[in-house]
């Protein structure tokens, strides 16, 4: 579409020639708009501000340290919980699945954009698009009952081959891989659609005039590819990628359904140990009292704030290329 | 250093439609040939058959022959790639590379042909620049960005970083339309001087500029919209420009056109 | 000549470059393939390597050298490497579309097995967990309740909010809006949960309903409807405001009778897609609203179930029967999902304006 293209300031010049008329009819309609942009502000800064207060009170309370603790016994007496394991777990996955997503789905957008027969290109993408709207329950359903068993074989080979590493050393290489790692595919495969729906928007926005600069002095596909598309499109990898970061670091029932959880912070990333912070959430709701509640949305609030710091370094690195792009438009 | 262009028989293609039919002509070394017709006659079209460019387009599609010093560029075995490294194009929007520095713009080519001694570099890019009268003018901002330059100055980057490889013939499509009257002067003074080593060919909607750089100067024409375009007549620029032998061409150079 | 020569003594010579070079047939890519599976394939059972995955790993990567080194030798070093990037750009997308080509094989081909009008008209009443029958009446009941309450939410606040952007908004409180948009844009599911958790349920009190997790959808759900309203309105040329103010038309009649009319279209695909979002949401659902194994009618009154929820839920129960109904509900789930998605695009062009490209 040509939204991006557009000029986003067109009614700057209605907004004047409304503006000193005022009519009742206008009065309440502009009111009613105006009111649920203030509503939206209104919730979101409650939200912060009630899990705000539930942590703190949660966290005053907790008899261990809650950013070193390593289980979650939030319902005992002294409470002690803590958010180390989930904190790793969740940032490893993330890790994992971003190193396995972002090159495939760069790949992928550059396949559709650039590579595929033109015939193939549009079904591609429109399936693509398809597939980024599949519900995450769907992709933790398959990841438990199909990818797990899958990939033992995958899980055993890499603990034979690479265990001197021990990053891949597992303690029962014959044991269900319901590890952080396979949390980590999992979620690649997920955030897949994603990455891959925002980079080939970004790849289709190259200007032809750039790499027909770059064949005409010729170069071979990939060396334009190189010279004319992945520059220009850097920074909207970047943001895309920081996109399927916010989408895998808040992901819930994929990882409670596949990860075998366990309060032990290990580096073996194919032991089934560890956790997430929404699976922990997810997981340890059920028993809690009112308290161990509390102590759950202090978790939450941690993955709130990391999020918004992934998101809003997203939209920085985006809202630079803006500037950028229009500079030489 | 520059070779003669022999086209004969070619005819161009988007999908199934043919933009351009039959054309054949001769191109001498070391010439500026003008390229002038009504809008969408093919000039553009035929002049990227040149370089293998019409291809990159989905659909484009070529018949026929265009032999560069008795070498066919549409032979089996003929790498495309190479084609475009031998005959460098200059487009009608000024297309530095936007993220790279006025430097690496101009050494762009070269890296890719193998050249990669930072001394070799330095001494091509002043080479190139100078050659494209733009030396002077950015000698102090060489690690500034490409796109900071004026327009005028963009389009002779442009065309430094296409002399940069040494090509053997210079394509450049209407490469002062988006230019005011100066930095056009300052680009036809250049052409003047790069035919003393480059066949140059040239397509313009501009008389007095096809007049003025151009040895010999071919007409286009189409007799009507969704027909392809054909070559009318190409000859010695003074003659096309007082006594042309078709009609169509007169009557197009003097304005009398439909 | 002199030029050539002279050009030499001022400056290295570039290196030129033949027209014709020696090129791969073909059917060089091909050959290739099918050479690096066969041989993959006699390494897999040489090795007794018993996973597949394993063989096409190695079927990828001794493609992939292969590729360069024959290139290399027979055209050089710029051709190999155009050659591994092209190779590799379809191996990952080989790579990528075999797991969601079986995610979607496996939905529906374990989905189809006990899905019938029964599943779709029954609760799970009176079923064992382990035992078999129930279906997802209730559940299909409770998430069209929810989604719908949560669309009467967010659609009119969304919408508004955009309106408020693109026709009345400047200065500081309109970039507040638009940057909390994007803000909210990022929250994760179960956060948005939490916070109706601790105000709902634990600050007011109010036990789990289908409302609550409605509400948390509805905070999900209404960025996603600013953001493409937004873009819509924006795309509705000023002439046509200008057109109608000039005529004296108030504002708040323009933009009702003029502008949203416009952009309706996209308006409407934009809300279906937020919609088909949510509907696949369970988190906000596990600590809102419960679920439930029979028919709760009342959004309003105690749990309800959901559909993803209930696929959760059936997973969880872990044995074969479950497996089976959760098979089933998430073929529900992506059918209703993917219709949703499919009516929306449908709408996206067919109302899309006749001026573009
Ligand atoms: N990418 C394309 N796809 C399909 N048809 C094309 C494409 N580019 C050009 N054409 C058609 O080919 C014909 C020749 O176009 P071309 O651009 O070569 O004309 P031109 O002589 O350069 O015109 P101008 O003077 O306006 O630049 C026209 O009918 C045009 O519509
Ligand atoms: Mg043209």
């Amino acid at each position: 579409m040509a939204i991006t293209t557009q000029n986003p300031t067109p009614p700057t010049a209605a907004k004047h020639a409304g503006a000193n008329v005022t009519r009742p009819g206008d009065k309440i309609f502009s009111g009613l708009s105006r009111g649920s942009g203030i509503l939206l502000l209104v919730v979101m800064a409650s939200i912060a501000i009630f899990l705000t207060i539930r942590a703190i009170n949660a966290i005053s309370k907790d008899h261990g340290n809650f950013l070193t603790t390593f289980e979650w016994n939030a319902n005992a007496n002294p409470p002690v919980f803590g958010i180390a394991v989930l904190a790793y777990g969740t940032i490893v996955s993330s890790i994992i699945a971003m190193a396995i997503a972002v090159p495939i789905a760069v790949g992928i957008a550059l396949f559709i954009s650039h590579y595929a027969p033109r015939r193939l290109a549009s079904p591609l993408s429109y399936i693509v698009d398809l597939l980024a709207a599949v519900p995450s329950i769907i992709y933790g359903l398959w990841g438990a009952l199909f990818l797990v068993p899958h990939l033992t074989g995958l899980n055993m080979w890499l603990d034979e081959y690479l265990g001197w590493t021990v990053v891949f050393e597992k303690e029962d290489p014959q044991g269900a891989a319901r590890s952080i790692f396979t949390v980590g595919i999992l979620l690649a495969i997920m955030i897949l659609p994603i990455i891959t729906n925002v980079s080939r928007e970004v790849f289709r926005q190259v200007p032809r005039m750039h790499e027909e600069a770059a064949l005409a002095l010729g170069a071979t596909r990939w060396e334009t590819i190189r010279m004319s598309v992945l520059p220009f499109a850097r920074s909207g990898i970047i943001s895309a990628s920081m996109l399927g970061l916010g989408r895998a670091l808040g992901e819930t029932m994929a990882v409670a359904t596949v990860l075998s959880a366990a309060p032990i912070l290990s580096v073996h990333v194919l032991d089934p140990v560890g956790g997430t912070f929404s699976q922990n959430i997810v997981a340890k709701f059920g028993e809690a009292n009112e308290f161990g509640r509390d102590a759950l949305i202090a978790s939450g609030l941690v993955l709130f704030v990391i999020t918004l710091l992934v998101n809003g370094a997203a939209r920085a690195i985006i809202a630079k290329r803006k500037e950028y792009s229009g500079a030489n438009a | 250093m520059a070779k003669r262009i022999d086209v004969s028989g070619l005819s161009a293609y988007y999908g199934g439609f043919r933009a351009i039919d039959d054309i054949s002509m001769n191109i001498e070394p070391r010439t500026v040939t003008a390229f002038i017709g009504p809008s969408g006659c093919g000039k553009s079209t035929f002049l990227r058959t040149l370089n293998r460019m019409h291809e990159v387009t989905p659909g484009g599609r070529v018949e026929g022959k265009v032999l560069l010093d008795d070498e066919n560029l549409y032979g089996p075995g003929v790498d495309p790639v190479s084609v475009r490294r031998t005959v460098g194009m200059v487009f009608q929007r000024p297309n530095p590379f936007p993220t790279m520095s006025v430097y690496d713009n101009v050494a762009a080519g070269l890296k890719l042909n193998g050249v990669k001694k930072k001394s070799d570099l330095d001494t091509i890019v002043e080479k190139s620049l100078r050659g494209a009268n733009l030396w002077n003018e950015v000698k102090d901002r060489l690690n500034k960005p490409g796109s900071g330059l004026s327009g005028g100055q963009q389009q002779r980057l442009c065309i430094a970083r296409a002399i940069a490889v040494e090509p053997q013939v210079l394509l450049m499509d209407e490469p002062c339309s988006a230019l005011d009257p100066i930095s056009t002067l300052a680009i036809e003074d250049l052409i003047g001087e790069l035919k003393e080593r480059f066949t140059i060919v040239i397509v313009t909607h501009n008389m007095q500029q096809a007049a003025r750089v151009s040895d010999r100067t071919a007409f286009f024409n189409l007799s009507a919209v969704g027909q392809p375009g054909k070559l009318i007549e190409i000859d010695d620029t003074e003659r096309i420009f007082s006594n042309p032998s078709v009609q169509a061409t007169e009557d197009y150079i003097s304005g009398r056109f439909g | 000549m002199s030029h050539a020569v002279a050009d030499k003594r001022s400056a290295p010579a570039v290196p030129q470059r033949a027209l014709a070079q020696r090129r791969l047939p073909k059917w060089a890519p091909a050959g290739m393939a099918a050479g690096a599976i066969a041989l993959a394939v006699g390494i897999g059972i040489g090795a007794g390597l018993d996973s597949k995955l394993q063989w096409g790993l190695i079927a990828v990567l001794l493609f992939v050298l292969g590729t360069y080194t024959i290139a290399t030798a027979v055209e050089g070093r710029r051709q190999a490497k155009d050659r591994v990037a092209t190779s590799v750009v379809w191996a990952s997308f080989i790579l990528a579309a075999l797991p969601l080509y079986s995610l979607i094989q496996t939905t529906v081909s374990k989905g189809v097995k006990i899905l019938d009008g029964a599943f779709l008209s029954h609760s799970m009443n009176g079923v064992l967990t382990i035992g078999e029958g129930g279906g997802v009446y209730h559940a299909i009941i409770g998430t069209l309740e929810q989604v719908g309450i949560a669309t009467a939410i967010a659609a009119p606040i969304g919408m508004l909010t955009a309106v408020y952007l693109v026709e009345y908004g400047k200065g500081r409180l309109a970039l507040a809006v638009t940057f909390f948009v994007d803000v909210m844009t990022g929250i994760p599911s179960i956060v948005a949960g939490l916070f109706i958790l601790s105000t709902w349920n634990l600050l007011l009190g109010f036990g789990p309903s289908g409302f609550a997790g409605a509400m948390a959808l509805a905070i999900l759900m209404m960025p996603v409807v600013v953001r493409s309203t937004e873009e819509m309105l924006k795309l509705v040329p000023n002439e046509l405001r200008e057109a109608s103010l000039a005529l004296g038309v108030p504002k708040w009649r323009t933009i009702v009778k003029v502008v949203i009319p416009t952009a309706i279209g996209g308006i409407t695909t934009g809300v279906m897609l937020a919609v088909a979002r949510i509907a696949g949401e369970s988190a906000p659902i596990a600590l809102l609203v419960f679920g439930n194994n029979l028919i709760n009618n009342d959004p309003f009154n105690g749990p309800q179930a959901s559909l993803p929820f209930y696929i959760f839920q059936q997973y969880q129960n872990g044995n074969d029967a479950s497996y089976d109904r959760a098979w089933a509900a998430a073929l529900v789930l992506i059918a209703f999902v993917m219709i949703l998605n499919l009516m929306a695009r449908g709408i996206a062009r067919w109302k899309a304006p006749k001026t573009g490209r």
